[in-house]
């Protein structure tokens, strides 16, 4: 699926722009109420949060092309350093508690200057080994300092803590909702601050900088100063985040700093799309879904993320955001009718495929991990039996079966697209010669 | 304050231990155009490097304006107000061709590392960089991702990306490479409009744009810089004729 | 005794970092995944220990993670070229997360029991009344042979001459003929094979368990970039450094406030900082590698036995 027209660009006009970032704050506003339940509730904080950690990460990853395995170590130093400035609170600071995210914020900051020092000293691969030292180094630093870290129990405090004028009239943070409102409220200032930083002139380095290093040298800038204000920046969101996350659990602990979350924000934000600003924002709903739902039905949730990414990476490296993107471009041209078929018959092919390597997957599961209870298990509400041959044959042939038939669609499919991919070029170009 | 624009004095440069260049002394007037030939391998392109801050010489001096550059980095070379362009396209892919622009004209108009203006609102930025885009003739490709653009539409870039930081003296490492004829001609016309009062250093291989454009011409074989003077008199140089133009100068029938 | 223990880690350290090392500066991608063909080495060869014997498993574990390797290169890898380095190393990031999912999927989650062979179980000889195994003998027999057999491929042989010439000049030394693709999937596999057999002689030594790949792909990252980017004779310098570190100062039961208090400095609860000075040497073992990463960083970026930077 590859395509010489110009990249996909989002750039809405003005009156767009208001239009979107008018639509983006009623639908904070309005969310609760599709919230049926308390989990509901409780997973649209986790995805807020979440959101603003996965784009101060794309501020390194997508911005200025910096691949950080540490990521976890700012939104995590920024929880611990906020847990403790709540129980300061409630031991009679009068700071108000919803200025605890932006203590963590200004935590994230300190670290990433601290820690950005050493970290930038190299640019790019090096610069990602590096990353991956420091997380493990802050992580086992972790274990070795239980005043700060507070050991295997970690650190606990209370959210509905405080004075203040606001507090007594009852914004205490106690009800769920509560929360909830102040991590949208962050998350809209924080989507603002960072969209609005890709536009001033250091965030347009960033991306010479990525684009192009060494050139950036010849311009004027010294590189390494412009990658170190950009670890800064984008810890300083971490931070924030990090801020949020105490508040939301009332507890630090130190698997907040481990690898697999840094792993965690890298594959996301990935998955949701680096080139796009809300990339990160889906690779956030992506990130809790799978964290918290989807490890729900499977155990073997972690391998399917993982086989989707690899996927991704080798098919669609621009993430989920491109491909909506790119199809989006298709309506726009007129394009799309012609796809609706091959899409049909992927989709349906593909899902059987799926079906079937599921139940491999999930039998595998059972039989080495859940081996005690029993041997019987449903995916997608089919009967199989683990113990059973006859089950393991069905799944491998629905899977071979499946994958035959998504194969033959999915050439049908490559024929269309690049079909309708010259037809675009040519609209294109015609658009082209007319401004001149 | 010396009246050389740039000066170089022994500049050697070594490899582990093949030596590259082997002792370069050439002053440059300011405004001069000097076109810096030799055959292939002669160390042209090394030269650039050495001035421009990409590598350090093994040893000798190199001045711009009277101070000493030497052990500079690229960016603090680029902000003494010396520029230079690469022979193989070297520009940012992923912006387009206004952006490209922008953000080499960024630090010498102050902004710097700042982030709490937004860049539209930058007007003398802006236009400064509208400018420029028309005067290397690419308005129409504004918005046009760079690494889409044609061939000779990036060779403009990569001078327009050169020019736009303001830097006095420019360096343009064989901007014509890869051109036809007809684009050359074009090219070498906006190269002389765009660095009208600059002091300009170009290694080139085609002999009709050095004879047209340069002042002086400077020689350089095996790292050595065996001539440098007017283009008759280069031309009219044995060790010259013996080293290097002989056969392209007959083959051309001298202008 | 601590020496020679430190110094077998080291070059068990070292047979990962050089086939990291190569597979880097051949061909730019940064491979994730290699601590984890490193785990794959270790459970194929318990599995056909299991099965055979070790000494099957010996040879037959390293050449599956070079098959392994190499297929993944050639599929998977290879058509991710065009992307950029970032691409890369995200595609072996992938890997190495569905290859640890897939390892707990078919061993579980616990460790298994892979065993030191009997015939090599013994002790090698006593030195002041603590015992030197015969199994780390064999381990740094095993790593000097093959690190020396390499060294010889590389420097002697006609395609170690392809090699070193596709190191640098891949594009010019297809043009002269040679199949440079092929080079790369064969040394993409031999670096494999190489964590592989590491992975076959260090698992039974030490513990073969899922986490076994992260606890040690950190580390060698950190081996590399101390050594200096693309340095064999760093990574060397460096595997050996980080194991004695590692293997002292577990021993060491000294504190830094225990060390102030030798140098006439009293340290009680009361002072600021104590929760440093406490700390034992022992207890701080597990940071010393990455310690040493920001020492170097800070005081010389390049490394041991690095190049200057472009």
């Amino acid at each position: 699926m590859s395509s010489t027209l110009k990249p996909l660009q989002f750039k809405p006009l003005n009156g767009v722009r208001i239009v979107v970032w008018s639509a983006f704050a009623v639908i904070l506003l309005l969310l609760p109420l599709a919230a049926q339940s308390s989990f509901a509730l409780t997973l649209l904080c986790l995805t807020g949060i979440a959101a603003i950690a996965c784009m101060s990460y794309n501020m390194l990853l997508g911005q200025a092309g910096m691949l950080s395995f540490g990521h976890a170590v700012y939104t995590g130093l920024g929880t611990f350093v906020a847990i403790h400035a709540m129980n300061k609170i409630l031991g009679g600071w009068p700071l108000p508690m919803w200025l605890i995210p932006l203590v963590g914020g200004f935590a994230g900051l300190a670290f990433g200057a601290l820690l950005g020092f050493v970290t930038t000293r190299k640019a790019g691969t090096p610069f990602s080994m590096i990353t991956l030292g420091v997380g493990e180094l802050v992580f086992a630093a972790a274990l070795m300092f239980p005043e700060f870290f507070g050991g295997e129990a970690g650190i606990n405090s209370n959210r509905t803590g405080g004075t203040g004028w606001l507090h007594g009239m009852g914004l205490t943070f106690g009800p769920q909702i509560q929360v909830y409102y102040l991590i949208a409220i962050y998350l809209f200032v924080c989507t603002a601050a960072m969209y609005a930083f890709t536009m001033t002139p250091l965030g347009r380095i960033a991306n010479a900088v990525r684009d192009n290093a060494e050139r950036a040298e010849f311009i004027g800038y010294d590189t390494r100063w412009v990658r170190y204000l950009i670890v800064m920046a984008s810890s300083f969101f971490a931070g924030i985040a990090g801020g949020l996350t105490a508040l939301n659990v009332e507890a630090a602990t130190s698997d907040l700093l481990h690898g697999v979350r840094s792993g965690g924000y890298l594959l996301f934000t990935f998955l949701g799309g680096v080139g796009f600003f809300f990339g990160p924002l889906i690779g956030s709903v992506l990130l809790i879904f799978s964290l918290v739902v989807l490890s729900e039905f499977t155990k073997a949730w972690q391998l399917y993320v993982g086989i989707v990414f690899l996927i991704m990476v080798v098919y669609a490296p621009g993430g989920f955001s491109a491909l909506l993107m790119l199809n989006l471009r298709r309506v726009k041209y007129g394009e799309w009718r012609k796809m609706r078929w091959p899409y049909a018959g992927m989709l349906f092919f593909g899902l059987i495929a799926l079906w079937g390597f599921a139940a491999v997957v999930e039998m595998a599961y059972q039989f080495q991990v859940a081996a005690g209870s029993g041997s019987g298990l449903t995916v997608a509400k089919i009967p199989l039996d683990s113990a059973q041959p006859v089950s393991w044959m069905i799944a491998v042939a629905v899977l071979i079966a499946g994958g035959i038939g998504f194969e033959i669609w999915r050439r049908k499919f490559a024929k269309v697209w690049s079909d309708g991919e010259e037809r675009i070029a040519e609209a294109v170009k015609k658009a082209e010669a007319a401004i001149v | 304050m010396s009246a050389y624009a740039l000066e170089l004095s022994n500049v050697t440069k070594s490899f582990g231990k093949t030596a590259i260049i082997r002792g370069v002394n050439l002053a440059v007037n300011k405004g001069e155009r000097v076109a810096v030939i030799g055959p292939n391998g002669a160390g042209k392109s090394t030269l650039f490097n050495l001035i421009s801050g990409r590598f350090e010489p093994t040893s000798g001096s190199i001045k711009l304006h009277g101070n000493d550059i030497i052990g500079k980095r690229p960016y603090e070379i680029s902000r003494r107000g010396l520029a230079r362009s690469f022979q193989i396209t070297n520009i940012f892919s992923r912006l387009s061709v206004f952006e490209n622009l922008r953000c080499a004209s960024l630090y010498s108009s102050g902004q710097k590392y700042s982030f709490w203006k937004p860049l539209s609102k930058l007007d003398e930025l802006n236009d400064r960089t509208e400018a420029l885009m028309a005067s290397i003739e690419l308005k129409r490709r504004r918005d046009v991702p760079a690494s889409l653009l044609t061939y000779s539409e990036q060779r403009a870039l990569e001078v327009g990306i050169t020019i736009a930081g303001g830097g006095d003296v420019i360096l343009l490492d064989e901007p014509t490479a890869g051109m036809s004829h007809s684009e050359t001609d074009r090219f070498v016309h906006l190269i002389r409009k765009v660095t009208v009062g600059k002091t300009l250093l170009t290694v080139e291989h085609d002999m009709g744009v050095v004879f047209g454009l340069a002042d002086r011409i400077a020689v350089l074989v095996y790292g050595e810089v065996i001539a440098f003077d007017t283009p008759d008199k280069v031309r009219a140089d044995p060790k010259v004729q013996e080293a290097y133009l002989g056969a392209v100068l007959d083959a051309e029938g001298a202008h | 005794m601590s020496v020679l223990n430190g110094v077998s880690y080291g070059l068990l350290l070292f047979m990962l970092s050089a086939g990291l090392t190569l597979i880097f500066s051949m061909m730019g991608v940064l491979n994730f995944a290699h601590a984890s063909f490193y785990m794959l080495g270790a459970y194929f060869a318990f599995q056909v220990s299991e099965w055979t014997n070790y000494w099957v498993a010996f040879l037959v574990a390293p050449m599956l993670v070079a098959l392994m390797g190499g297929l993944f290169e050639r599929y998977i890898l290879r058509k991710t070229h065009k992307f950029g380095h970032v691409a890369e190393l995200l595609v072996t990031f992938g890997l190495s997360f569905v290859i640890l999912e897939l390892v707990q999927l078919i061993w579980g989650r616990t460790a298994v029991d892979y065993k030191v062979p009997a015939a090599l179980d013994g002790s090698l000889f006593k030195l002041f009344n603590s015992s030197f195994p015969e199994y780390r003998a064999f381990m740094m027999v095993v790593a000097i042979g093959m690190l020396a057999s390499l060294f010889l491929m590389l420097k002697k042989t006609r395609i170690g001459l392809v090699i070193q010439a596709a190191l640098t000049h891949p594009e010019t030394t297809e043009a002269l003929g040679h199949n440079v693709p092929r080079v790369f999937a064969l040394v993409f596999a031999g670096g494999c094979a190489l964590a592989g057999l590491a992975g076959v002689i260090g698992g039974n030594a030490f513990i073969t368990e899922p986490g076994m790949a992260q606890a040690v792909g950190a580390i060698i990252f950190v081996v590399v970039v101390v050594g200096g980017m693309g340095s064999l004779g760093g990574a060397l310098i460096a595997s050996v450094l980080i194991g004695l570190l590692q293997t002292f100062a577990v021993g060491l039961d000294w504190s830094f406030g225990g060390g102030l208090q030798s140098l006439g400095i009293n340290v009680t609860s009361e002072t600021f900082g104590y929760p440093v000075w406490k700390l034992k040497l022992s207890q701080v073992a597990p940071i010393l590698p990455y310690l040493l990463l920001v020492v170097m960083l800070v005081v010389r970026p390049k490394g041991i036995m690095g190049t200057r930077d472009e």
